[in-house]
């Protein structure tokens, strides 16, 4: 008898433990990040950006003079915690939702923030995310619907290949890059002769080197994370692979040129978001990142810093706190830096949540990323 | 032609460090009846002792003998004492789920408690790279092969030529007859776990140059070592290094050749093959079974 | 059973009818899964705690019952159908695997097992024409029996709470049987079990199977419950969890799983309050438990409860506590 109702009271103190007790003097925007698994590096990435810029607009005030309140819910990078967390902090009335970082979990999220009617800035980059007419989703990172046209342009124009092939890790991630890319290159007719998947966490990719020197492609692209592309970059040197290695912004990342060393160079690349771009708001961020937590900040650190001001901004602009009003507002707003420094760089969001802003094509030049061509916007 | 050496050379590469990780891990089976299930976590975690210590301003060589030290103490003192000894009498399986919440406990603390990121790791060797036949080999890959032949050779001698070595047998194979001669049978067994701790300290700072230290290591190369010591044979440390090569080399091999979609398959079929037709692996001797 | 037992196990079953009453739609979410995860544990119990196999593929099982109901139940097939062919394939499969796979000794029973819960998840995941691969399946709809909607939350937990009852009933009952003896019999003493002339093999393989037709079931449940599946939810860290939540509750014990899974559900949730560190006390926690008390919960509470009549009368009590559970 007493254990029964021992155990009765303590789920529901254990439940009730998890709801915060907010004062009308701040507001409930929780954050569900990746901070433990696969996942980690960059969820903590994105909690890292988005505390810096927390800290920066509680300390003036905050927001429509209240404080910004984020408790931290960690998913484990598994799509059905994620699920949970959602759900937990769904009971208890939030304005906006920041995060996940990993696509599997935001679609879904998106099942239960869309019925619930509350916006979700989001870390993912799967171009199905921005698909489903889900009104509540936003992200300030390029969907891969965005990033690999520009890639492909880049294939076709720039390396002027007529053969490619691809290297891509088995996740969700490198698949729905994989894909978009493979239908991208088939708009433009150029042959996808070697396409090999690899596994997250891999550190042996001699055979996968063997098989992209046997197909003898005119260029590689390489889609993978941060550690694996290292690897695969050393191996890649060792055997001699000569071919253009072409990848997205992980891949000319500091992170991956630190730990591939030489092997990075010569590595060309399409890059949405870099703390090396030559715009002082972002050198200027960078250096904040990495005088507070004592790191170099990736692209994770980014979105997660500039979905915060974005959340400043429309708020600002509807002078509310309501979830359905900003949602309307954000979607077709252009936000500058001139209004709102924290944004860092000029961006447009359209009626599916997506962001359209400058990106950059860049180089790995005696271990660092040198930013070649500055892209326009899609859409000026 | 050229490609299938080197995708051989790569493997026998790999396949060293799996032997390297795998020869501990059976030891420990042999000697006390534990099965390890955070011997990968047992690969990761040196690296980060030696890293600490560079952190605290020590030279790599002396970082190195502070990572090995600390592992004897937490790896092997620590873990017998406190995890093994107290799970032994109630059976296999409590202590096989000690192993495994043991394994992500250090994941964590290393996660927490130094950095999610990878971490670039000093190498012994410096990183060049030599041609064989057509086919590339790094020098860190080379050493790694060298140190595990060495290991299990050195092993060998002392298990079968030194009085120390031949007690630690008779440990393994019969605890109680062992004590009725005079063996101090559990001292014998915290040798064991001390000689374990050196291994995986050892493996850690030859193989973390290449992998780089991140606190995520521990998963791929502990299945590893497992596939690998039954594979080669649970009760032969001889095993424990066939097993390690031939893994290395059909991974490579399946994955360049049949389906990289499907490269993890192979190293489970073989072994699901191995353990339903030889149980016993590949070198060992078949388990007699106590009534 | 005794009495103290009985008026916990009805005053635990009120606390279970009660509960959603109290609680916010992520509390009943919570012991939703609890029950979804206890009928998984139930099957691990059979394997592990009765017939003594240690098994890492439960995990493997859920999935296959999840992805059977959710690529079936859009195509229009009823779900009870779908259930049902959840558990029968699980039952086949399970058999299929058991047959070789139990001629080997336990701990080479869990590397096999553990194989094959791999392997189930790379076919999960590569074989995107079939289920949707590495980006798994949305939306599964919750059922609707005659005429009642289950997608509420608290709807669909009676609905889980429906399935639970039945299914330990028939386990229950299935343990007090002969033949339910005999798998005791098995974990006891193998040999001595050959020499009465038991046939030990077909009995591990049944238990064997009917564990793995448990872990279908539960995941034919798990699948309208999160309405999201994807091959990383059935690798190694599921069945970890299960066989966690049958070792914790205390494995051979009949309510073990349903302590288990309770635990293994709730304690993620109070640790969770020290933001961050909580995988790292939970792996203490763990390891803690397993030092004290490796006959799980129920085998600790055994004990204090047999300590406690000692003190009354030494004779009776002896032969109380051999009487008490099945």
């Amino acid at each position: 008898m007493f254990r029964s109702a021992l155990l009765a009271s303590v789920i529901v103190a254990g439940v009730g433990v998890a709801s915060p007790v907010f004062a009308q003097s701040t507001v409930y925007i929780p954050a569900i990040l990746e901070l433990s698994g696969a996942g980690a590096v960059s969820g903590t990435n994105f909690r890292d950006g988005m505390l810096l810029a927390i800290d920066e607009i509680n300390a003036k005030g905050g927001i429509l003079g209240r404080k910004i309140d984020t408790p931290l819910l960690d998913t484990q990078s598994d799509a059905g915690i994620s699920r949970a967390q959602v759900q937990k902090v769904l009971d208890n009335k939030p304005f906006v939702i920041l995060g996940p970082v990993f696509s599997g979990s935001v679609l879904v999220d998106m099942l239960l923030t869309q019925q619930a009617e509350i916006p979700e800035i989001v870390g993912g980059e799967a171009a199905a995310i921005t698909q489903k007419g889900n009104p509540y989703v936003f992200r300030t990172s390029f969907g891969q619907q965005f990033s690999m046209p520009k890639i492909a342009n880049y294939m076709r124009d720039g390396v002027k290949a007529k053969t490619v092939g691809v290297l891509w890790v088995n996740n969700d991630f490198g698949k729905g890059g994989r894909d978009t890319f493979v239908k991208e290159m088939n708009a433009r007719d150029i042959k996808v002769v070697a396409d090999i998947s690899t596994e997250s966490g891999q550190a042996d990719f001699s055979a996968d080197v063997v098989k992209l020197k046997a197909a003898n492609a005119d260029a590689v692209f390489v889609y993978l994370n941060e550690e694996e592309s290292a690897r695969f970059l050393r191996e890649a040197k060792k055997q001699g692979l000569n071919k253009p290695l072409i990848g997205e912004t992980t891949l000319l990342g500091q992170k991956v040129i630190d730990l591939a060393g030489e092997a990075a160079n010569g590595v060309r690349g399409h890059v949405g978001l870099t703390v090396d771009a030559p715009i002082p708001a972002v050198q200027e961020f960078a250096a904040n990142f990495k005088k507070r937590f004592g790191y170099a900040c990736d692209h994770n650190g980014i979105k997660g810093y500039t979905a915060v001001y974005f959340i400043k901004h429309v708020t600002e602009k509807i002078g509310k706190f309501d979830s359905k009003a900003f949602a309307e507002a954000a979607h077709g707003i252009t936000i500058s830096p001139k209004d709102q420094p924290g944004i860092l760089m000029e961006a447009t969001w359209d009626k599916n949540g997506d962001i359209d802003r400058i990106s950059f094509l860049g180089e790995v030049v005696e271990g660092k990323q040198k930013i070649v061509e500055t892209l326009p916007k899609l859409n000026k | 032609m050229a490609s299938f050496i080197q995708l051989l050379v790569s493997g026998l590469a790999t396949g060293a460090i799996y032997a390297l990780i795998a020869v501990g891990f059976t030891l420990l089976w042999q000697t006390s009846q534990t099965i390890n299930f955070a011997q990968g976590e047992f690969v990761m975690l040196p690296a980060f002792f030696v890293l600490a210590a560079m952190n605290a301003g020590a030279p790599f060589w002396l970082a190195c003998l502070i990572g090995i030290a600390l592992s004897i103490v937490i790896l092997g003192v620590l873990f017998k004492l406190i995890i093994v000894d107290p799970m032994l009498k109630y059976g296999v399986l409590p202590l096989v789920i000690s192993t495994i919440a043991l394994s992500l406990f250090l994941k964590e603390s290393a996660k927490d408690f130094y950095s999610s990121q990878a971490q670039p790791f000093p190498t012994l060797v410096p990183a060049t790279d030599i041609h064989i036949f057509d086919a590339v080999i790094s020098t860190q890959s080379l050493a790694v092969l060298a140190v595990a032949i060495l290991t299990v050779v050195a092993l060998n001698i002392l298990l079968t030529k030194t009085r120390l070595g031949r007690q630690m047998q008779a440990t393994a194979q019969n605890p109680t007859l062992a004590r009725i001669l005079g063996i101090p049978v559990q001292r014998m067994v915290l040798y064991t776990f001390l000689l374990n701790a050196v291994l995986v300290a050892i493996a850690s700072i030859l193989v973390s140059p290449i992998y780089l230290a991140k606190f995520t290591n521990g998963e791929t190369l502990g299945m590893a070592a497992f596939i690998a010591a039954i594979i080669g044979g649970f009760n032969q440390v001889r095993g424990a290094i066939l097993g390690g090569l031939i893994l290395g080399v059909l991974d490579n091999l399946s994955a360049a050749y049949i389906s990289s979609q499907y490269r993890g398959a192979f190293p489970l079929i073989i072994l699901i093959a191995v353990i339903l037709l030889r149980p016993q692996g590949l070198l060992g001797r078949v388990e007699e079974r106590t009534v | 059973m005794t009495r103290l037992g009985t008026a916990v196990l009805v005053g635990a079953t009120m606390a279970a009818i009660v509960a959603p009453f109290f609680l916010k739609p992520y509390g009943i979410f919570l012991i939703s899964t609890w029950a979804v995860l206890t009928i998984a544990a139930i099957g691990l119990n059979l394997t592990l705690g009765y017939a003594g196999q240690i098994s890492l593929a439960q995990g493997a099982f859920v999935g296959i019952g999840a992805y059977t109901v959710a690529l079936l139940t859009p195509l229009g097939v009823p779900f009870f159908l779908a259930f049902l062919a959840a558990g029968l394939l699980c039952f086949a499969v399970g058999w299929g695997l058991g047959y070789p796979a139990l001629r080997v000794q336990h701990h080479y029973l869990a590397f096999v097992t553990l194989a094959f819960t791999t392997l189930v998840f790379l076919v999960l995941r590569n074989e995107q024409w079939l289920t949707n691969g590495i980006y798994g399946i949305t939306g599964t709809p919750r059922p609707s029996i005659l005429g009642w909607s289950t997608s509420g939350a608290r709807d669909f937990y009676f609905f889980c709470l429906g399935i639970l009852a039945p299914l330990s009933l028939a386990t229950w009952w299935m343990l007090r049987s002969p033949w339910g003896r005999a798998f005791v019999a098995l974990r006891e003493n193998p040999l001595r079990a050959l020499s009465l002339g038991l046939d030990t093999r077909r009995y591990t393989l049944m238990a064997f199977a009917i564990g793995s037709s448990l872990g279908g079931l539960s995941g034919a449940l798990y699948a309208p419950l999160v309405q999201f599946i994807e091959p990383n939810s059935f690798a190694l860290g599921l069945s970890f969890n299960l066989l966690l939540m049958v070792i914790v509750g205390g494995a051979g014990n009949f309510f073990g799983p349903f302590v288990g899974a309770l635990v293994a559900v709730l304690l993620p949730e109070w640790l969770r309050i020290t933001q961050g560190y909580y995988l790292i006390l939970y792996a203490a926690a763990i390891m803690v438990m397993m030092a004290f008390c490796p006959s799980g919960l129920l085998g600790l509470a055994e004990r204090a409860i047999k300590s406690l009549n000692g003190r009354r009368a030494g004779a009776t009590a002896a032969v109380r506590a051999e009487g008490a559970g099945p």
